[in-house]
């Protein structure tokens, strides 16, 4: 676990998540996570910029993947179809060992419908999942094989990731 | 208006029906077009079904013909996963004398959640709309000479493919704009999206005088009309609605307004020629130009799946 993430001092922002460092930490469980034949696909929007700058750094060839939730999601009726992401897979996922990465991992219900997406473009060899955050909250039976950092967070705080114009992350923590 | 609001919105302005693109904010036309770019690219999956509207009833009323619009509304509710019922309405209950909203009533008693509506009568739709229970929702599959939204979307669609941006575009409907709901809903959508110029061309007859009001430049001869532009939109000369004589022959319109590959040489070098359907070849239109490398109307109805997948997913997700 990383020194990343603490508790700092009661106030504003209970919560302090260096993203940067852990991003380091995720690079470094990705890399034991990878074969030589692995794919990164990395879930939109957080997910996708994990994966576009762990490609770089593992000098792996070719472009990652991006996938999106919104065609299976369960809440549909219920939000509607809000994103516009696309899915976007550049290689055949037919017999592919595939590692799935996401920002914040929380009920476990955007990753359901990933895996769903990702079948309906073929069968995977093996799906591994890597995160920078595990929240905890889960709803379904989701775990993830690489978490950079696990905090628990109130049930009205939300968590994401925002990417700078120069490329450096940070965690956003809203109350809702 | 008997509403207090646009109809089609709910209270959060989201898209609850589609009656009309006239009223619709330009955000929720690029929303509706932006998600319709997901759905043409279900074509690359193995699987090229998505579970959106799984469980749920599309209703498809034809008060009126069509083969295109039904079938591709047929196709895109199923590529949606959604149970398809086609009612061929004007050979059953209505030639029995039963009354439109009976008629709903009924078919809303068999569990519809979505009804996709053609009516020669303008307003039918709109009619629906006000009656039904707040889950169920209308999509205007072309009503009288009002407006047929998906279709107007689904040129916009084409548009944007292959010109990126309408800032810049000069775009010109041409033939018979009078007895066209098409015409109504491109001038809409086209205006809403800030399209530079919006042209309409064909003879006095044929084009209403309320054109020029609706912020386009009227055109009375082909040549002026689709010179230096970067689309052209053709219509279907449509004879079965014409009461008098508006025409001297159609082989006199044809010699006019129809568009043959030198006339098409006046519009800008890579303009794009479309078509909603069905063609009348050597009517308003060459079979050259229809077979030509400008033409995209074939794409078009290919775009018109997604279109319709877009549309219908996007209400089906909002509460009234």
């Amino acid at each position: 676990m990383s020194h990343a993430a603490s508790a700092s001092a009661p106030g504003a922002g209970a919560l302090f998540l260096d993203a940067e460092a852990l991003y380091q930490e995720l690079l470094r469980g990705v890399r034991q996570l990878c074969q030589a034949d692995t794919r990164l696909v990395g879930i939109t929007s957080g997910g996708a910029w994990l994966a576009q700058r762990l490609q770089a750094d593992l000098q792996l060839p070719g472009k990652p993947g991006i996938i999106s939730s919104a065609m299976h999601r369960d809440d549909f009726a219920q939000r509607g179809l809000a994103s516009s992401a696309q899915t976007q897979l550049p290689f055949d996922v037919n017999g592919a060992h595939i590692v799935i990465l996401d920002d914040v991992l929380y009920t476990g219900r955007t990753l359901r419908a990933v895996i769903n997406e990702l079948f309906d473009y073929g069968r995977p060899a093996s799906v591994k999942l890597a995160v920078l955050v595990d929240r905890g909250g889960r709803e379904l039976p989701v775990q993830p094989d690489f978490a950079a950092a696990r905090v628990a967070l109130g049930e009205r705080q939300s968590l994401s990731l925002a990417r700078a114009e120069d490329g450096r992350f940070r965690f956003e923590v809203k109350e809702k | 208006m008997l509403y207090k609001r646009n109809p089609q919105l709910n209270k959060n302005g989201e898209l609850i029906h589609l009656l009309s693109v006239e009223g619709l904010p330009k955000s929720i036309l690029t929303h509706i077009l932006d998600t319709a770019t997901n759905f043409v690219s279900l074509n690359d999956r193995e699987v090229k079904k998505v579970p959106l509207l799984r469980g749920k009833s599309v209703f498809n009323l034809f008060f009126e013909n069509s083969t295109r619009t039904r079938t591709t509304f047929e196709i895109a509710a199923t590529r949606l996963s959604a149970d398809v019922i086609n009612l061929d309405i004007a050979r059953s209950s209505a030639a029995k004398g039963e009354s439109l909203l009976d008629t709903i009533a009924n078919l809303s008693a068999m569990a519809a959640d979505i009804f996709v509506v053609r009516h020669s009568e303008s307003g039918a739709p709109y009619l629906i709309a006000q009656h039904v229970a707040p889950h169920v929702h209308v999509v205007n599959a072309g009503d009288g000479r009002h407006a047929h939204p998906t279709q107007g979307l689904l040129d916009m669609f084409t548009i944007r493919h292959y010109k990126k941006d309408f800032s810049n575009l000069t775009v010109a409907i041409v033939g018979d704009v009078l007895h066209s709901r098409v015409a109504r809903s491109d001038i809409h959508a086209l205006t809403t999206l800030g399209c530079a110029e919006v042209r309409v061309v064909g003879p006095k007859t044929l084009v209403p005088n309320d054109m020029a009001a609706m912020g386009v430049r009227v055109c009375h001869t082909l040549e002026e009309g689709i010179k230096d532009c970067d689309v052209v939109i053709m219509l279907r000369l449509q004879n079965e609605r014409m009461s008098g004589a508006l025409l001297p022959s159609t082989h006199e319109f044809f010699k006019r307004f129809g568009l043959t590959p030198e006339k098409l040489q006046l519009a800008k070098p890579d303009a794009i020629v479309m078509h909603p359907g069905p063609i009348n070849r050597g009517v308003e239109i060459d079979s050259a130009v229809v077979d030509g490398a400008q033409s995209v109307i074939l794409p078009q109805v290919t775009f018109g799946i997604a279109v319709r997948m877009a549309v219908m997913s996007i209400v089906a997700g909002n509460e009234a």
